[in-house]
């Protein structure tokens, strides 16, 4: 059965639909994305599913337990790391743990054992001293992690863990979490950076507070409808703009180069007189596999 | 008063440019160039000196040894200089949140010296090609993010500065915003101005013309993302990255 199941959530803000009966149904050990544009109604949804905020229709069930009936059952099984930085930063890290495990009745012996662990997941051991005001980027956002976890949730929702945090730190945190997957722990993970969702087990678009489209990573990206060419290149405006002239091409500047659309029932070879007119000749150009934010950006522009 | 660059190629051109604290070296013997129409991505994790670079080349610290000019202008002697003809954007720092987004523009061309009328028009200008609309005359604190950083990019602009610093510019930002916020940074590019851009984000990286990668103060890898790729045989930046730097730490112990 589904570890995490939110049924028909709806929530307005005035006219503004934040959510429009959006499901979800999250699978035990499941790492789960969530992903869309600022506004898209991530953060709204991540308040309804930890209770800090009531839908105004719609339920959530949590291991079974209805979140709004008896969440002093559900609060045990939930561990939650905001988007901003909660800590306090006048504490120092071991402080803060201390706080965090006395709020679920954690002390004594079983909170050393868990924060020596937590301290060997995180390696913020050496930093117990130092006050979490004073603590890098992404230090802060293992010690935001390992408060979190003191409790030993079974279900993490993490929003926007990785805004602003180096990409080994990222990869730690990534490491950390595929860890806690293989101990059974349940992870919701919003963000907007499509490398993430690739880590995934399965992921949801979210554009206007409703699903668009959700699957496993690779098949989502595969369901980009077209062919992808990277023409290595001197990519001006004035090419792009040539580039877009040719029928049923369209282009677009991708650092160093060109990305080339077409159509999926349509062939390179058809268009290369075209391409050698604008000076594009055939070992210019590459094949490349369409990524999920070619597909997440193709949705988005049907649904606008 | 506008005093002209001096006569040069490079819009940054460092030759073994350092900078100690005490004993630590935070930038190690740094050798860049970078071109004017070039986008140049500045990656690193964090802690790698950076920040500590950028400030040097920004006029707001004193290197250690090493010699390092921008816009043509000495980094040890005309930081003043530098200063008035670079634009620099964080996503920390600059606007007001308690001003609206025209108050911060006005704010920002009276602080470069740009006259009434200049100043009024160049903001009409900018207000038309960032598509910033109705958003200016919100408060820049209640912006959603992907405008409050359009509006930044205005501020840091304002003054026509041919070279553009950009200190992780897109943090939090989705991807169709990020795509229009790169299609103007390769507008600018192609206009003649060179930007030298920090990002943590690995896909942003791929945008760049070229890049450089910093590890404990040093430029480790340096060239084009395609190229990279190629001479590293991997799939994706960030695999790069990460090897390159893990790489680097099992030589040290």
């Amino acid at each position: 059965m589904a570890f995490l199941i939110a049924e028909d959530i709806s929530k307005k803000y005035g006219e503004n639909h934040a959510l429009d009966r959006f499901c979800l149904s999250i699978d035990p050990a499941e790492i789960f994305a969530l992903v869309g544009p600022d506004g898209a109604g991530k953060t709204t949804l991540i308040r309804i599913l930890c209770r800090l905020l009531d839908p105004d229709s719609g339920r959530v069930t949590i291991d079974g337990v209805d979140t709004s009936r008896e969440y002093d059952r559900v609060k045990p099984l939930l561990g939650y790391m905001p988007q901003q930085f909660s800590l306090y930063p006048d504490l120092s890290v071991e402080e803060n743990m201390t706080f965090y495990a006395g709020l679920y009745g954690l002390t004594g012996e079983p909170y050393r054992a868990k924060r020596d662990r937590l301290y060997e997941f995180s390696n913020l051991g050496p930093f117990s001293g130092r006050r979490a005001g004073a603590l890098s980027g992404g230090m802060k956002q293992k010690l935001a992690l390992s408060c979190a976890l003191i409790h030993d949730p079974r279900l993490l929702i993490l929003d926007e863990p990785t805004t602003g945090v180096d990409p080994l730190s990222r990869r730690q945190l990534w490491e950390i979490l595929l860890q806690l997957k293989s101990e059974g722990v349940t992870v919701l993970v919003s963000t907007p950076y499509m490398d993430e969702v690739a880590r995934c087990d399965r992921a949801a678009f979210i554009f206007r507070g409703r699903k668009l489209s959700e699957d496993t990573p690779t098949a989502l990206a595969a369901s980009f409808v077209g062919r992808i060419f990277y023409i290595d290149c001197e990519p001006t405006t004035s090419l792009v703009e040539r580039a877009n002239t040719i029928p049923d091409i369209s282009a677009i500047r991708f650092g160093a180069g060109l990305h080339l659309y077409l159509r999926q029932d349509d062939s390179l070879d058809r268009h290369l007189g075209e391409l050698a007119a604008i000076g594009i000749d055939r070992q210019q150009i590459t094949p490349i596999d369409a990524d999920l934010e070619d597909r997440f950006i193709q949705l988005m522009e049907t649904k606008a | 008063m506008i005093v002209p660059a001096p006569a040069h190629t490079h819009a940054v051109e460092t030759e073994q440019l350092s900078r100690l604290f005490g004993s630590f070296t935070a930038v190690d013997r740094v050798s860049l160039r970078v071109n004017y129409g070039e986008i140049f991505g500045f990656l690193g994790a964090n802690g790698a000196g950076k920040t500590t670079a950028i400030r040097m080349l920004c006029g707001l610290l004193m290197p250690s040894s090493g010699s390092g000019r921008v816009a043509g202008f000495d980094v040890y002697r005309q930081s003043e200089l530098i200063k008035r003809h670079i634009g620099y954007m964080s996503q920390k720092f600059s606007l007001y949140p308690d001003l609206t987004g025209r108050e911060n523009l006005d704010f920002y061309g009276a602080a470069y010296g740009l006259g009434n009328t200049a100043l009024r028009a160049r903001i009409d200008e900018l207000t038309e090609r960032l598509e910033l609309g109705q958003f200016i005359h919100q408060l820049a604190g209640k912006l959603p993010v992907g405008w409050r950083q359009r509006l930044a990019l205005a501020a840091a602009i304002l003054h026509r500065p041919r070279i553009l610093f950009l200190d992780e510019p897109t943090g939090g930002v989705d991807p169709v915003f990020r795509r229009k916020f790169w299609g103007l940074l390769y507008e600018l590019a192609e206009s003649g101005v060179a930007i030298f851009v920090t990002t943590h984000y690995m896909d942003e990286a791929e945008y760049c013309g070229r890049l450089s990668i910093m590890h404990r103060g040093g430029i480790i890898e340096q060239g084009r993302p395609f190229e990279l790729k190629k001479k590293h045989a991997t799939a994706s930046l960030e695999d790069l990255f990460v090897n390159l730097i893990l790489s680097r730490e099992a030589e040290r112990a």
